[in-house]
């Protein structure tokens, strides 16, 4: 599936829900089933670090795609976390620098991606399409 | 006499509104106050008639603009009973205030292996620029911890003031622990040493009848925007005695008396340290906020806050895994509070849907997080506009909220 097709299906998956409160439950949810990230990689240099909370974020690129891992410690930072890494994880460079996470805007949850230091998740984002580009411009040289 | 809660709701039109479909409750004020109308339309009515530059022009609007002004002045003057209006400095805010005194004060009679003390629970405001004018200057910032409680280990006072500590800023309220702390007799310890005090009255102002005299600080700064007043605008009371002995912090037009290339030298005060076009619309708006409170009895104000903190308090014990930071038995409205298996930024989020506006996150007191070995708290922190029902609202709240995780 292409990110854009994932990010519909998580569309779809959200509008099932009537009221917040079943959002942010699901959320909470998806949040608390996640893989705790590997404690080695919990290390500051992979923290971005938000006032409101704190995410940590890993990757690795092999044969052409970014596996990514990440966590907060906030757990509807965490759910959203899964959800990005839903769409964005296990992809190639150009895939990621091509799209942006729009569900979040249509899930009704615009205001967790605004741009304050507060939850790290915008921080996260830029820092995902960071690497992308960095690994972009590593293989274009190879 | 009680104040008549409804009553004054009335004249705060902000209040009157849904948050995602809810009533909302504002349990914010320690991040910043909101504005009755009488001080949005003192504003509004001098922008649309008076609006001119001050102390500069002889013509009819700027005379008006500067009576304005400096009736402004006079007003926070007589609020904190400073001994004349030259020591009330209008600045943009607590920290601005803050900043000066850092600087100036440094620059006056701070040197290599001096020693400035604050203490453990400042906001960043009062400890940042302690640590920048002690790198500049080589000095050393000591720090008065806290007990558990929210209370200043203030046994250690003595031995923490040495010959070498020439100035030592300390909150009145903490933002975060709600300690009301005994600043009387840290003045009294300080002076029996000749060291002065600065007082950060950014908590304190809104909710306590400050006399500066009384106290004997020799500063104290406080902000508009805490106060019921509008953002961008602060005072800061200085004695006279430090403030002609400190060199300006900005320069430009108005603090001058004279400029040539060679040499410039400055005005006498308040005006020495109000360099540029000041925030005159901000400072009338002060004066209304104050007005405002004066002119509804403070008072009965503080007391009815302290019953809306008792209440609260009382409510937030009864929920299992709560924990309360800071339970001084002298304490203004301002709960932080953490839920064990919770996590501040979820349970902000969700009480915002909920209509209710709390702060979550780090509270500009980085040391105070340290203390408890906490990463963010939460906080409610009231104002004389909320009410018990409101109280009630929050912690059937959190009681729902909970189960959520």
């Amino acid at each position: 599936m292409t990110i854009d097709e994932i990010q519909q299906e998580i569309v779809e998956e959200f509008s099932g829900f009537e009221d917040w409160m079943d959002k942010y439950s699901y959320l909470i949810e998806i949040g608390n089933e996640m893989t705790p990230i590997d404690a080695k990689y919990k290390v500051e240099n992979n923290l971005i670090r938000g006032c409101q909370s704190r995410v940590w974020l890993h990757q690795e690129f092999t044969e052409g795609k970014i596996k990514f891992e990440a966590e907060s410690d906030a757990l509807i930072v965490k759910g959203l976390v899964a959800l990005l890494l839903r769409i964005y994880s296990d992809r190639t460079p150009k895939e990621i620098l091509e799209s942006e996470p729009r569900f979040i805007d249509e899930i009704g949850l615009r205001q967790h991606l605004s741009p304050t230091r507060s939850n790290g998740l915008l921080a996260m984002v830029k820092q995902m399409k960071l690497y992308a580009l960095a690994y972009e411009k590593i293989s274009a040289k190879k | 006499m009680i104040p008549d809660i409804s009553k004054i709701r009335k004249d705060f039109p902000i209040l009157d509104q849904k948050v995602h479909g809810k009533p909302l409750i504002y349990f914010d004020n320690a991040a910043t106050s909101q504005r009755p109308i009488q001080v949005i339309e003192r504003m509004n009515e001098f922008s649309l008639h008076t609006n001119a530059n001050i102390h500069r022009a002889t013509h009819y609007l700027a005379n008006k603009t500067t009576e304005a002004f400096e009736a402004g002045r006079e007003t926070v003057r007589q609020y904190i009973n400073a001994a004349e209006a030259a020591e009330v400095i209008f600045t943009h805010g607590t920290t601005e205030s803050i900043n000066l005194v850092a600087f100036s004060f440094g620059e006056a009679f701070i040197k290599v292996g001096d020693e400035v003390l604050i203490t453990e629970m400042e906001h960043h405001a009062n400890i940042v620029p302690w640590q920048m004018m002690c790198k500049r200057r080589g000095a050393i910032l000591k720090v008065l911890p806290f007990r558990d409680n929210g209370e200043l280990q203030i046994e250690l006072l003595d031995s923490l003031i040495t010959s070498k500590t020439k100035i030592l800023a300390v909150a009145h309220v903490s933002n975060t622990l709600g300690t009301i702390n005994p600043i009387r007799e840290i003045i009294l310890k300080a002076h029996l040493k000749n060291v002065p005090v600065l007082i950060d009255g950014a908590q304190s102002a809104p909710h306590i009848k400050i006399d500066v005299q009384e106290l004997g600080c020799d500063f104290y700064a406080f902000s508009g925007h805490k106060i019921y007043g509008p953002t961008g605008i602060g005072a800061l009371y200085g004695k006279r005695k430090w403030l002609d002995q400190m060199p300006p912090f900005m320069g430009g037009g108005e603090m001058i008396d004279r400029v040539t290339f060679a040499k410039t030298t400055y005005n006498q005060l308040p005006y020495k340290f109000e360099p540029g076009t000041p925030n005159y619309v901000g400072a009338i708006g002060f004066a209304a906020a104050i007005d405002y409170i004066q002119d509804n009895e403070h008072q009965p104000f503080s007391n009815y806050e302290h019953d809306l903190l008792t209440v609260a308090t009382e409510k937030l014990k009864q929920i299992e895994g709560l924990k309360i930071y800071g339970e001084a038995p002298s304490k203004a409205a301002v709960i932080c509070f953490n839920i064990e298996g919770v996590h501040p930024f979820d349970l902000g989020t969700l009480l915002d849907q909920l209509g209710i506006a709390v702060r979550t996150g780090r509270l500009c007191a980085d040391p105070v997080m340290d203390h408890y070995e906490v990463e963010n708290m939460v906080r409610a922190s009231f104002a004389f506009y909320n009410t018990f029902d409101e109280i009630n609202a929050f912690y059937k709240a959190l009681i729902r909220l909970k189960a959520m995780f």
